[in-house]
């Protein structure tokens, strides 16, 4: 039987830092999309919001978020690209955030839903916790590449790493 | 390498629909997972069930959400749920150990519509029996055409 769940790409931070992950000329052979990431960022604060676009992009994407922390919880739509917390330069040495991005039919020409599960825990008791996001760009457009971003700092550190899946329904 | 992620089956809804059902579910993978992507025009949660089993009785959740209100955890019979939204959305659920009969069935579920709600349930199926066939239904109103849905055969080994 054909291989459905494939690994498409991965990109590693290096030594000097990256502004952005990108993933680019994303074949259009499968029918989901999964990113998996491990990253932290620069941000002189514990923690950022990490941002996804698409195709080049930056507008179209709404979202609703559920977040966990030590003690609190609480639902926002104010960071439309946000799928979640990433771990920054004060948070505890060593501690990156971890995240899976599912996007189904991301040929088709309907808007494009996507789901993501997120955690930033760095045992300390501020803003670190679970994100729970739900995303949609409102776009026709297959989607054929795919960016990460950091909402303030201006860079993801190295060792941070984000793989591609591409899975097929038949 | 062996293929330990497959899929079982899918469809893609041309016109307007109220039920969908993936039947006759072999039992040579460990776990499923389903992936629901499209629209629902019900204006209450549609619902899943197992084996056509359609006693609300033999089903529960617990779930924590998001939306327009807040947030909310709370828990209630029957297997409510699923949400796409008017503006499309996604609906992955995973069903451990579907296959054997000694057990009860669980479901890890995540809600996405980011027009409405974000969500993770967990559902029992209070049942023994192994899962060979699921059925999805709209509730108040229909899924939609374009909303596509898929099962998937994950193998421990």
């Amino acid at each position: 039987m054909a291989t459905t769940y494939e690994a498409i790409a991965t990109v590693t931070v290096g030594s000097g830092g990256a502004a952005s992950i990108e993933f680019t000329s994303i074949p259009a052979t499968y029918t989901d999309l999964k990113i998996v990431y491990s990253a932290r960022n620069n941000r002189v604060d514990t923690t950022d919001h990490i941002l996804i676009g698409f195709n080049g992009g930056t507008t179209s994407i709404t979202n609703r978020q559920l977040y966990g922390f030590a003690t609190s919880v609480g639902s926002i739509t104010s960071v439309p690209r946000s799928v979640g917390y990433v771990n920054s330069a004060s948070a505890t040495t060593n501690t990156f955030s971890n995240a899976e991005v599912y996007i189904p039919n991301y040929t088709s020409s309907n808007y494009k839903s996507y789901s993501a599960d997120n955690v930033d825990e760095n045992n300390t008791s501020g803003d670190n916790g679970l994100w729970l996001t739900a995303g949609l760009w409102s776009s026709t457009s297959a989607i054929t590449s795919i960016s990460l971003t950091s909402n303030i700092g201006t860079a993801f550190v190295q060792y941070s790493t984000a793989t591609l899946y591409g899975i097929k329904n038949s | 390498m062996p293929t330990t992620y497959e899929p079982i089956a899918t469809t893609t809804l041309s016109t307007a629909t109220a039920s969908v059902t993936f039947s006759s579910i072999s039992g040579t993978y460990t776990d499923l997972v389903v992936v629901i992507n499209g629209l629902y025009s019900g204006t209450t949660y549609g619902k899943f069930t197992f084996n056509s089993d359609t006693t609300a009785s033999n089903y529960s959740y617990t779930r924590m959400l998001g939306y327009s209100g807040g947030v909310l955890s709370d828990r209630s019979g029957g297997t409510d749920g699923i949400s796409l939204g008017s503006t499309r959305g996604t609906w992955i659920a995973h069903i451990q150990n579907y296959a054997n009969s000694t057990t009860y069935k669980t479901v890890l579920a995540r809600e996405n519509a980011a027009g409405t709600g974000v969500g993770a349930y967990v559902y029992l199926w209070r049942n023994t029996a192994a899962i060979t066939s699921v059925t999805f239904t709209g509730v108040s109103g229909n899924f939609d055409s374009t909303t596509t849905f898929t099962l998937y055969g994950i193998k421990a080994a």
